[in-house]
């Protein structure tokens, strides 16, 4: 029981807090569209990635903006939902 | 001519693509279009260490050969030798950002294997240095099995290295992969990226900390929007503020000529023709160069700044609100400058529906065109006092005309997406470019791209539609006592048109004027300008300034409903020609054409109403 505290569960990128970095442990791919999923491949997010949640964007649910290895970049919370991360 | 070599520069966006070609090719550019897309085809002349000329060609950023909007498409279709219009180039130059290796060297290796001679260009080499990072070229070069050369394109370094080591890969003269299919799994391509890039570089700190420190107050969810506000603020009253002294020059030029013109030459057919239709019709478009010249500065400073994409971000819940993305943020705000450069900048919205539907409404903003418009009807009825210290009257009814724009835009757009193109739009994913300083060069070559356009278009099509309604207004003579502007070919065109336009409070000069007009909007002020100096000929011949011709015969419930008619009359042709190749057919410009003259008709009629109404009339 013990042992199994302290092996890391992944968690969801929206649910981190600003600045915390993490490791892309996986993408629900079939949480996004075709187009989401090949522009996020093209951008470099894939399992083993450095991640770090960097800003939200306004009041209300707007974007956010994310780090992925050296890139920055925005997307909508439903993309952060899609995303787990090993911090 | 095509035994130029051709050479293309092709990489990521924000990779200092632009800023390289701007560097290699200086002004000598030419910006054309490829047949069938309005993907604008940018090109130059330059030469190689030993002088041999080559024939440079920027090709739109892309991140790999699977597009997914069609500049994108371009760029693919071009590397592969099947984009119609162009040859396949004979070496290209991979720009690369050397602060990013490990997601532009996906994109390299995915290039490589195309066949072609390739020299890789690792730009921004000095803020990678600044950043912390140190890459050995030598190793780099030895791993990828290319050429590379470090440049900074805005600091113009590196250039002579680049044309060396591409006159070298033009006389190896590889023989492509002709017809070899693209690999697409970029996933490959991205895990190698990374082994080559951990390879060659050297990371001695943790980096970005001049944009990550600018963001966090950029994008702050309370200080972020009151930047962009303010920033708009500063855009629009500038353009009014910072315009009046260079306005007065070409005015006073413009007075100059007309003047000498009346002395030196007879008094005849072709001095009226060259004092009424040429030089106040021309000038009194060209007056506006400044202001055009203006907001266009801060659009280009906004983009290449980067600050761009953070108003993206901003604007991206409101725009979601109406059924767009962030995204469309970015065509409409080129707009504002002219609808036709953001309606081609639509080409980088994946969406389809949201794409078409940006393309609708782009029209809505207030493009540069209707600034002369918008300038003689304020300037002439609304008076120039300061509300606040610094806060113009004149400046906060422009700024309502850019709002009413806005919102109607807005509107539209939510009505269009939930009846023409409704459907799940296409979400908003986009990369932050790092702040940087707009380098000087390629601001002042991009305005004066722009300034060329809109004079070519003052001195081509203006002044055409101008000279043409001079003779119909001027032709056949009146008799005595009946007035010119009414008794020629274009008063009776006029006369029927106003039975349509009276009930919304247009005269008969306006009428006159909207016709011509359709041409482009700003031909309404040459066109107003021409109609009366034709009816005041014989008593003030020369440059009498419009406004004060205006200022004594409309009513300010007439010049509101003007103004509102302009806000959304869709005249501008080169739009509609822009909307039709864009959108492949009539079917979508017309429906423009239709759903904005409906706008401007109950808009002008609402404006004129209420005006009389609350005793402006």
């Amino acid at each position: 029981m013990t042992a199994a505290a302290h092996i890391p569960v992944p968690v969801i990128l929206g649910s981190l807090r600003r600045r915390a970095r993490g490791t892309v442990a996986g993408v629900d791919w079939d949480q996004l569209t075709e187009a989401e999923v090949r522009r996020l491949r093209e951008f470099g997010l894939d399992e083993g990635v450095e991640i770090e949640l960097l800003h939200g964007a306004s009041i209300g649910g707007g974007p956010l903006a994310c780090r992925i290895g050296r890139m920055t970049i925005t997307f909508r919370t439903h993309v952060a939902r899609a995303i787990h991360v090993l911090t | 001519m095509t035994d130029i070599p051709l050479v293309a520069l092709v990489g990521n966006p924000n990779a200092g693509k632009s800023a390289l070609f701007n560097a290699l090719t200086g002004a000598r550019q030419k910006v054309g279009n490829y047949p069938g897309v309005t993907v604008e085809r940018h090109s130059g002349r330059t030469h190689l260490a030993d002088g041999r000329p080559i024939e440079l060609v920027d090709l739109p950023g892309t991140y790999s050969l699977d597009p997914s909007s069609p500049d994108e498409e371009v760029t693919r279709d071009v590397v592969l030798g099947t984009q119609v219009g162009e040859r396949r180039p004979d070496a290209i130059v991979v720009v690369a950002d050397a602060t990013n290796l490990d997601n532009h060297l996906r994109f390299v290796l995915q290039l490589k294997g195309l066949g072609l001679p390739t020299v890789l260009a690792l730009n921004m080499i000095d803020m990678a240095v600044r950043d912390g990072l140190t890459i050995d070229t030598a190793a780099l070069s030895a791993e990828l099995g290319l050429p590379v050369v470090e440049t900074v394109a805005v600091r113009r370094r590196g250039l002579d290295g680049l044309r060396e080591m591409v006159g070298e890969a033009l006389r190896t003269r590889a023989v492509p992969a002709i017809g070899a299919g693209v690999d697409t799994d970029i996933r490959h391509f991205q895990r190698e990226a990374r082994r080559i890039s951990r390879a060659a570089t050297t990371e001695a700190s943790r980096a970005r900390q001049v944009t990550r420190t600018l963001d966090r107050v950029a994008l702050h969810p309370v200080f972020g929007p009151v930047i962009l506000l303010a920033i708009l603020f500063v855009m629009f009253q500038a353009v009014f503020s910072w315009s009046e002294a260079p306005i007065g020059w070409i005015e006073g030029a413009q007075g100059w000529l007309a003047d000498t013109a009346v002395v030196a030459l007879p008094d005849n057919f072709l001095r009226s023709l060259l004092v009424e239709g040429v030089i106040n019709g021309v000038g009194s478009v060209v007056v506006f160069l400044p202001q055009i010249v203006i907001l266009f500065l801060f659009i280009l400073m906004l983009e290449a700044s980067g600050y761009m994409v953070r108003a993206a971000m901003l604007m991206d819940r409101l725009m979601a609100g109406v059924g767009l993305s962030g995204r469309a943020f970015i065509p409409l705000l080129s707009s504002f400058a002219c609808a036709i450069p953001g309606i081609m900048a639509t080409r980088s919205i994946s969406d389809p529906r949201e794409r078409l539907t940006t393309i609708l409404v782009a029209p809505l903003m207030t493009c540069s065109a209707r600034l002369p418009v918008y300038a003689v009807i304020i300037g002439a009825f609304i008076p120039a006092r300061d509300l606040a210290p610094g806060v113009g009257l004149q400046g906060v009814v422009l700024l309502a005309l850019y709002l009413a724009g806005i919102v109607s835009a807005m509107l539209a757009s939510v009505l269009i997406r939930r009846t023409v193109t409704r459907g799940v739009g296409g979400g908003f994913l986009m990369e932050m470019p790092r702040y940087q300083w707009p380098s000087v060069r390629d601001t002042l070559i991009g305005l004066w791209q722009r300034a060329y356009v809109f004079l070519r278009r003052a001195g081509t099509i203006i002044m055409g539609v101008t000279v043409a309604l001079w003779l119909l207004a001027s032709y056949p003579v009146a008799p005595e006592g009946v007035k010119q502007s009414e008794y020629s070919v274009a008063g009776r065109i006029a006369s029927g048109l106003e039975v349509v336009l009276r009930p919304i409070g247009f005269n008969h000069e306006m009428s006159l004027a909207v016709i011509p007009a359709m041409a482009a909007r700003e031909v309404a002020v040459s066109a107003l300008q021409t109609v009366y100096s034709i009816d005041a000929a014989d008593e003030d011949q020369g440059a009498q300034e419009l406004g004060g011709r205006l200022a004594g015969r409309w009513s300010l419930a007439t010049a509101l409903a003007f103004l509102a008619w302009f806000v959304f009359a869709p005249q501008c042709l080169s739009t509609i020609a822009v909307v039709r190749r864009e959108t492949n057919g009539w079917k979508w410009p017309a429906f423009m054409i239709a759903y904005l003259f409906g706008l401007a008709y109950v808009a002008a009629g609402a404006t004129y109403w209420i005006a009389v109404w609350a005793g402006l009339g």
